[in-house]
């Protein structure tokens, strides 16, 4: 199964990136490999509708799950059209997240924020 | 005559002087482009309202035409648009209506439909003309409401905009087609901040321009350093008062309840006017 977990910097010891639309990169884990793969987050860089781009670079990247700390009411309809399950990541860093899954410890992302959008005026 | 009213944040101070600019005229005619949250209506209160609904386009898709290119998706710079599952999903309320999608699709898979995201309203009271633009909850942008507002170019009379607090897309747009502009500003170093962001605009758009100093006490106004600094003419000065700050908040007409107000607001548009013609004829 393949998940990913949006990073700041490519490190394991870290802990997960706060906003996933704005995420630097994506860290793309093989739970049957144990493959470690970063990949850019070309969304993070966008004016508006990061979260929609970033979505679209998961689903391109054929994952099946994603672990966040939380996520926008766009990307989240992006990644349910995809049928991409998406999980609430818990305290501690992107290994504890990766033990914590492969464990069947973490639970399903139940809650949604309609977002962060206009900081910059429009 | 078109004379835009703006600052840099809101509550400076930018409605009470256009609704009370436009109430010492004979004739005139008031815009409320603050179409997030306009209020100049409570002040004026205007009779006989009529209303138009402002439309924009959004794209709609026919996914047995699309291909799949995804040129759309690559396209568009707010990313309203994705591609899942060989379906392609918009997001209306990330979308410009910007039509790029349309024109890039190589197999016309895409079409526009109408979406209403406001509308304007038109009354009357007195002698004052009002036009309010209302932007709906949740839309991107105003500036098609905007847009709507400033597109009767027949207009002679005296209008007064009074514009969305800032200088983003939507000040932009309000003060477009202005005659003059008049920034106000408040006495604080917050005040000037806002002031600079303004008068940076203003100097952009080539607009003639002047300030109007609000709120002030006899301490240190960092606003009014800042225009003498710069040079910028200080058409007037409106004080701090606690009789004027209870009539505007309770939403009357200064200019109406206390002659002196009348009087203050009567020579700001003499001098106002008289910069108007004054450009013209330097610019003529």
């Amino acid at each position: 199964m393949k998940i990913a977990i949006p990073v700041n910097e490519k490190k394991l010891e870290l802990n997960v990136y706060e906003s996933f639309g704005r995420s630097p990169y994506f860290l793309i884990y093989d739970t049957e490999t144990k493959e470690s793969v970063y990949i850019d987050n070309i969304g993070a860089s966008s004016t508006g509708g990061a979260g929609i781009k970033a979505a679209q670079v998961i689903v391109d990247n054929n994952v099946d799950a994603l672990l966040t700390v939380r996520l926008g009411q766009n990307a989240a309809d992006v990644l349910n059209s995809a049928d991409i399950k998406i999980y609430k990541t818990i305290d501690g860093s992107i290994q504890d997240n990766i033990n914590a899954f492969v464990d069947n410890k973490l639970s399903l992302l139940d809650e949604v924020h309609s977002g962060f959008h206009r900081h910059g005026g429009n | 005559m078109k004379i835009a009213v703006l600052s840099g944040k809101g509550g400076t101070g930018k409605t009470l002087v256009s609704v009370n600019l436009a109430s010492v005229a004979n004739s005139s005619m008031y815009i409320d482009c603050d179409v997030e949250e306009p209020n100049g209506h409570l002040f004026l209160k205007p009779k006989n309202i009529t209303e138009k609904n402002v439309n924009v386009k959004i794209p709609q898709v026919n996914n047995d035409l699309c291909n799949g290119c995804r040129k759309c998706v690559d396209f568009c710079r707010y990313n309203a648009l994705a591609y899942i599952k060989d379906k392609l999903i918009i997001f209306d309320d990330v979308c410009h209506s910007c039509g790029g999608c349309t024109l890039v699709c190589p197999n016309n898979a895409i079409s526009e439909k109408d979406k209403t995201i406001g509308k304007v309203q038109k009354g009357i009271s007195n002698q004052v003309e009002i036009h309010t633009g209302i932007l709906n909850v949740g839309e991107a942008t105003g500036v098609p409401i905007i847009n709507a507002l400033l597109s009767d170019k027949n207009n002679d009379k005296l209008t007064i905009i009074d514009c969305p607090p800032g200088s983003a897309c939507v000040v932009m747009e309000s003060i477009k087609d202005a005659d003059y502009c008049i920034l106000v500003a408040e006495p604080t170093l917050f005040g000037a901040h806002n002031l600079k962001m303004v008068y940076e605009l203003v100097k952009l758009f080539n607009k003639p321009f002047g300030a109007i100093l609000n709120k002030c006490l006899n301490d240190e106004n960092p606003s009014e350093k800042f225009c003498i600094k710069n040079n910028i003419k200080i058409l007037g000065k409106i004080p701090f008062d606690n009789e004027l700050g209870k009539l505007n908040s309770e939403a009357k007409i200064i200019v109406k309840e206390n002659k002196k107000y009348y009087d203050m607001f009567s020579s700001l548009l003499d001098k106002v006017i008289k910069e108007v013609q004054h450009e013209t004829t330097v610019n003529s």
